[in-house]
């Protein structure tokens, strides 16, 4: 069986679609999963309690934290799993996990 | 062809890695394969051929490393035995997986415990569902041949990968046994440079070892499973190509005297040879029993086996290894769940014995013929355990 490199984007459906050894060949493709569909509970940021140290943005598994023009932070929610970790840093309790609810 | 010379096999089979223009090996010493280590470490050492050896603080580190390496597209050889082996378990699915073509010599001996440091298979089968290609060698000439051949099988592009070649602790690591060489001209001719399918490199990145989730990870197992039972095309193609330039062939189920046995011994490894001058005692006073190796175990070689074996009515399956609690040595239940379908196949005859070095002589192999035939059913045996 001659072995190819698929390159594209989409999920292999079958079995022989799989890349030998799982390889990857195109970078960053972890962008086109969606973390956030594992999300039970929601970051929320209150910006008056927020000093903007960056400890969120830095401690984020996902690295789906960023920053606005005036320096506060935010999750892009396509991306945030709800690990709770950023509000867990944030040592002047900027953040508050809340349910997701339908 | 190079010259014949005398040497031990252990020390020949680091001769042969040599030839085979290695980038890198990573091998930890152990007790029956430290003179590979050792004259591999040597050959680096002075400067014989252009190679990294890393010294490695274990045999986790050493497979670790030789998968880190063959990532980058580097030809790879380590060698272990036993502890060293069960020790790298952990790691040898994540090679094969990988499809990476690491090249690996085991020098077999039994597994503690209690600690014993002689031969026999309790090493490799624990091993066997890696997904690694895994052959044996009879006699000190086909560790030459089949440690070249081996760079060249696993690399090629419809196999990628690994290669785990059975050489038996002291029965054939320690053996001086008068060898022939290819030139190093005859083994370029053979094994052209490694070209990887793909390897790590900075400035193209790619992911190798990633993640499955449970609706991709099933789909992967059976990609993995169908390329190994596809190596086996790619492995008897490339061991006629052996056969052509060096006179020497190679199969994956070979037979001695077997035409019109009704009885076969069939071995693995060093054995061989000793049951081969059984046979020919046996042929003397007249009883049609022959003889069937089996070279390779993964991928199992059903059809070939099955080639072999016709006709015979008695197939007595020597094990040096033991499923503990189970249907009894792990090639005689194999084989037996393999021809549990085939009409008229022969009775098999499952002996384990050779366990942790015993001695298996001649005279071994006569009276287990004996035992065969007056055996009523078809459970397994211990074969010279002192009732
Ligand atoms: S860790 Fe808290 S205080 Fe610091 S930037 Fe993030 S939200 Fe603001
Ligand atoms: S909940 Fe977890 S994933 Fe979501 S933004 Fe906070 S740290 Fe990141």
């Amino acid at each position: 069986m001659k072995q190819k490199k698929a390159a594209s984007k989409a999920w292999p459906e079958k079995w022989h679609e799989i890349n030998p050894g799982c390889m990857v060949f195109i970078p960053g493709n972890a962008s086109t999963y969606h973390t956030g569909s594992w999300r039970a509970q929601r970051p929320e940021w209150d910006n008056k309690k927020c000093i903007k140290c960056g400890l969120c943005y830095i401690f984020c598994p996902e690295g789906c934290i960023s920053e606005d023009a005036e320096g506060f932070f935010k999750a892009n929610l396509d991306y945030c799993k709800g690990c709770g970790i950023c509000a867990h840093e944030c040592w002047p309790g900027a953040i508050k996990m809340f349910e997701e609810v339908e | 062809m190079g010259k014949r010379v005398g040497m031990e096999v252990a020390i020949a089979a680091s001769e042969a890695v040599a030839l085979c223009n290695i980038d890198v090996a990573a091998v930890y010493p152990i007790t029956p394969q430290s003179h590979m280590a050792e004259h591999l470490a040597d050959i680096i050492h002075d400067g014989r051929i252009d190679a990294e050896f890393i010294t490695v603080e274990s045999e986790h580190s050493s497979i670790s490393a030789c998968a880190g390496a063959s990532a980058t597209g580097a030809r790879v050889y380590t060698a272990t035995s036993s502890q060293g082996l069960m020790y790298m378990h952990e790691i040898l699915p994540i090679v094969s997986a990988m499809r990476l073509p690491v090249v690996m010599g085991n020098a077999n001996r039994a597994v503690s415990g209690p600690l014993n440091i002689w031969n026999d298979h309790t090493d490799i089968m624990p091993q066997r569902d890696s997904g690694w290609i895994c052959m044996f060698a009879e006699n000190g000439q086909e560790v030459v041949d089949m440690t070249i051949q081996s760079f060249k099988i696993a690399e090629h592009p419809d196999v990628m990968l690994p290669i785990v070649l059975n050489i038996d602790g002291f029965q054939l690591t320690h053996m001086i046994e008068p060898l022939e060489f290819p030139t190093q001209k005859e083994v370029n001719k053979f094994l052209p440079p490694r070209k990887p399918f793909a390897s790590l490199h900075p400035d193209n990145p790619i992911s190798m070892g990633c993640f499955n989730t449970p609706d991709i990870y099933a789909e992967t197992m059976k990609a993995k499973d169908t390329a190994l039972h596809n190596s086996k095309k790619t492995i008897v193609k490339i061991w006629k190509e052996w056969g052509k330039q060096f006179g020497r062939t190679y199969k994956p189920v070979e037979t001695y005297r077997a035409k019109g046995a009704d009885t076969l011994i069939l071995t693995m490894g060093s054995m061989g040879e000793t049951a081969s001058i059984a046979v020919d005692e046996l042929r003397k006073k007249g009883a049609a029993v022959g003889l069937v190796r089996l070279r390779l175990w993964r991928p199992f070689p059903l059809d070939e086996l099955r080639a072999a074996i016709k006709g015979c009515k008695t197939l007595i399956v020597m094990d040096r290894a033991i499923s503990f609690g189970g249907a009894g040595g792990p090639v005689g239940t194999e084989i037996k769940s393999l021809l549990y379908h085939d009409k008229g196949r022969p009775r098999i005859v499952d002996f384990i014995m050779g366990l942790g070095g015993r001695d298996v002589t001649v005279n071994d192999f006569i009276a287990m013929v004996e035992r065969a035939k007056k055996k009523k059913d078809e459970t397994y045996e211990y074969y010279g355990v002192r009732e």
